[in-house]
């Protein structure tokens, strides 16, 4: 079919490593323009909007900030589970349970009037997330349950209740019926860093989760334990590493930082409960924690770029009218091109005789 | 009649389900795990309904629907069996896509109606009593979805291409010292698998409910990889476990019909919680599945 074949190569190739994902960026570049054109658009106005408007002005590069924050956390934390092979789907459930709790502790003790309310809005985000990790962590480890399967089930479980509640027992009495709480109270509300900008204490919780994972992952007998599994998985099991406590751990991990993220979402840019939450960002961060190389470092840049799509693509629906869900298209088309560029790190092209 | 109602939509509910998981089952018996299928239904579902909808025929909807699942099929093709990259992440990736990449084309279908696929009664059969109105008279891609059932059963257990898909799933070091075509045999496999998933998206957009919605697949594509290992890679044993999600689907209708004092939002999530139970119960014993399974899925061929 070919003229030429694949052989794997002994080393794989530094210079690709570090080349393959600016190549992903230029193919992702090219299907764009070929997209553009296809819409009827032009491609120059469409990039420009995409790529220069979103960090033009401060508004814009603090909503990036905004939007990354999320998927940095999660991804950050969903990194630990690809790495010791276990396949944590369920960021996004797991993201809603933990705005679930923060916002029922922000709404039952409305009446403290003090930061720790903060503190405990969230505290409960972190074990609402946890706890709904912790129901593939148990399934996986008592019977053997398939935890991308069950970690995906209980997203959609996690939807349904979040509606069930926002209209129900979360309901704001005042709010005329609306499916939403009441407002929380500036004592369970993240303060802004930049007055004018939705820009929130959860970037800080980012970026300081991500020093703690890539501590932890070089410092500690759990992170040497995942670095062993994530580099073969036989070898762990030789070395007596116990398969059980890694799945605990690292899902409580990251099940607690999606926590935090939904936390943070709803105590911040959002001031109150709704049904609808996140546009996506458990899903948008598995994609940046694999873009990322599950990398902390790679991890930031990977969930600027997913924020950036968010953004580029909220103004490409408002300057072009074109469908917001464009960001997962361009997120989506990103990781492709990114895995294909593997083929030239650990693959030699030679042609066949 | 409500028996007769809960049957016939149960067997309605279980149709995509049978499509996508049958398509998934070869793929996996191949050796290929393909997480996509969520996102190649969501693709086919939309296009499906967009082609319905401008060309006013169902049929070549249906067709369209066929064709851009195995189009979102070729990428996890190209980039796992060619490239040798992880299959779970790349089966995650092209379900997020296939999600982004449906609400993209079909965001300025969203709200629109077209009259669905109608269902026909087979003479005589039909005016059975209960189960006759619930079995034969129904559209057309519930005989087929039952059909494709047996169709594959033959395929993987009589035929010799049946064979040799199977030994390229068990061994893939076996499998290449016969001298068999491993990446051709995974292409087509990989493929129909996209074409199935593509046909059961396009049963919920022009059947099932026949409008087009954002993510209206819910997770059906999820409980189809579910049901495969449910049905511990045994096609006839997918048509039980569909229909007995058809069921706990059809379940939430008849208890909302009733007035049953439990909120909707809370019934709906009876078939995620199902699956999971279901689930749960096979794989205690994980020995068991690790022996059904084809033992090389997963696994990507190391040319030496």
């Amino acid at each position: 079919m070919f003229d030429f074949k694949l052989e794997p190569r002994e080393q794989p190739a530094k210079i690709w490593l570090v080349l393959s994902p600016l190549l992903a960026l230029l193919g992702t570049v090219i299907v764009g323009f070929f997209l553009f054109r296809l819409l009827g658009k032009s491609p120059i106005t469409a990039f420009t909007t995409l790529f220069i408007s979103p960090l033009s002005s401060l508004y814009g590069i603090t909503e990036i900030a905004v939007k990354a924050a999320p998927i940095i956390l999660i991804a950050v934390g969903l990194a630990v589970c690809f790495q010791a092979q276990v396949w944590n789907i369920g960021a996004e459930g797991q993201f809603t349970l933990g705005a679930i709790f923060a916002s029922a502790v922000a709404l039952v003790f409305a009446n403290i009037n003090n930061y720790i309310l903060l503190l405990l809005c969230l505290l409960a985000g972190i074990v609402g997330g946890a706890i709904w990790a912790s129901i593939p962590a148990i399934l996986k480890v008592k019977f053997h349950t398939n935890e991308i399967l069950t970690s995906l089930m209980l997203n959609y479980v996690a939807v349904s209740l979040l509606n069930y509640l926002v209209r129900g027992i979360l309901q704001d009495p005042q709010g005329y019926n609306f499916p939403e709480s009441a407002p929380f109270s500036e004592f369970a509300s993240l303060p802004s860093l930049i007055t004018g900008t939705r820009l929130h204490l959860g970037v800080i919780f980012a970026l300081m989760a991500t020093l703690l994972i890539w501590g932890m992952l070089q410092q500690t007998f759990f992170g040497f334990s995942v670095r062993v599994i994530g580099a073969s998985p036989s070898a762990a099991n030789y070395a007596g590493i116990k398969s059980d406590r890694i799945i605990w751990l690292s899902l409580l991990i990251s099940g607690g930082l999606a926590g935090l993220a939904g936390a943070c979402e709803v105590l911040g840019p959002i001031g109150q409960l709704r049904p609808f939450i996140s546009p996506g960002y458990g899903y948008a961060a598995i994609l940046a924690a694999f873009v990322g190389r599950l990398h902390p470092l790679g991890i930031i840049l990977s969930s600027l770029l997913m924020a950036l799509f968010y953004v580029g693509s909220e103004l490409l629906q408002i300057k072009l009218g074109l469908p917001l869900a464009l960001a997962g298209v361009f997120q989506g088309i990103v990781f492709f091109f990114l895995l294909a560029g593997d083929l030239l790190i650990y693959k030699r092209i030679v042609k066949s005789q | 009649m409500i028996f007769t109602n809960i049957l016939n939509d149960t067997l309605r509910a279980a149709t995509p389900l049978i499509l996508a998981a049958l398509g998934e089952l070869v793929a996996e018996k191949s050796g290929v795990l393909n997480l996509g299928v969520e996102g190649m239904m969501l693709v086919g579902a939309a296009s499906g309904f967009i082609v319905a909808s401008v060309t006013d025929n169902i049929y070549l909807g249906l067709l369209i629907a066929l064709v851009a699942g195995i189009a979102i099929a070729f990428i996890h093709a190209v980039l796992t069996i060619t490239i040798s990259t992880n299959q779970v992440a790349t089966g995650l990736a092209l379900s997020i896509f296939g999600s982004g990449l449906s609400a993209f084309i079909g965001a300025d279908y969203v709200g629109q109606i077209i009259t669905g696929l109608q269902p026909f009664s087979i003479p005589i059969l039909e005016s059975i009593p209960v189960i006759g109105k619930a079995f034969f008279q129904q559209d057309i891609l519930v005989y087929l979805s039952i059909i494709l059932v047996f169709l594959v059963a033959w395929f993987l257990q009589k035929t010799r291409s049946g064979l040799i898909l199977r030994s390229v799933g068990e061994s893939t070091t076996a499998a290449h010292a016969l001298g068999l075509p491993i990446n051709r045999v995974r292409y087509l496999a990989v493929l129909f698998g996209g074409a199935m998933a593509g046909l059961a998206g396009a049963y919920l957009s022009l059947v099932y409910t026949p409008f087009w919605a954002e993510n209206m697949t819910a997770g059906r594509g999820w409980i189809a990889i579910a049901l495969v290992v449910f049905a511990t890679w045994k096609p006839m044993r997918i048509l039980l476990g569909a229909y007995l999600f058809g069921g706990v689907s059809a379940i939430q209708l008849i208890l909302q019909g009733l007035g049953v004092d439990i909120s909707p939002y809370l019934l709906s999530s009876l078939p995620y919680l199902a699956t999971i139970l279901v689930l749960t119960i096979i794989s205690r014993d994980a020995t068991r599945i690790q022996l059904v399974a084809p033992a090389s899925l997963g696994k990507p061929l190391q040319k030496l």
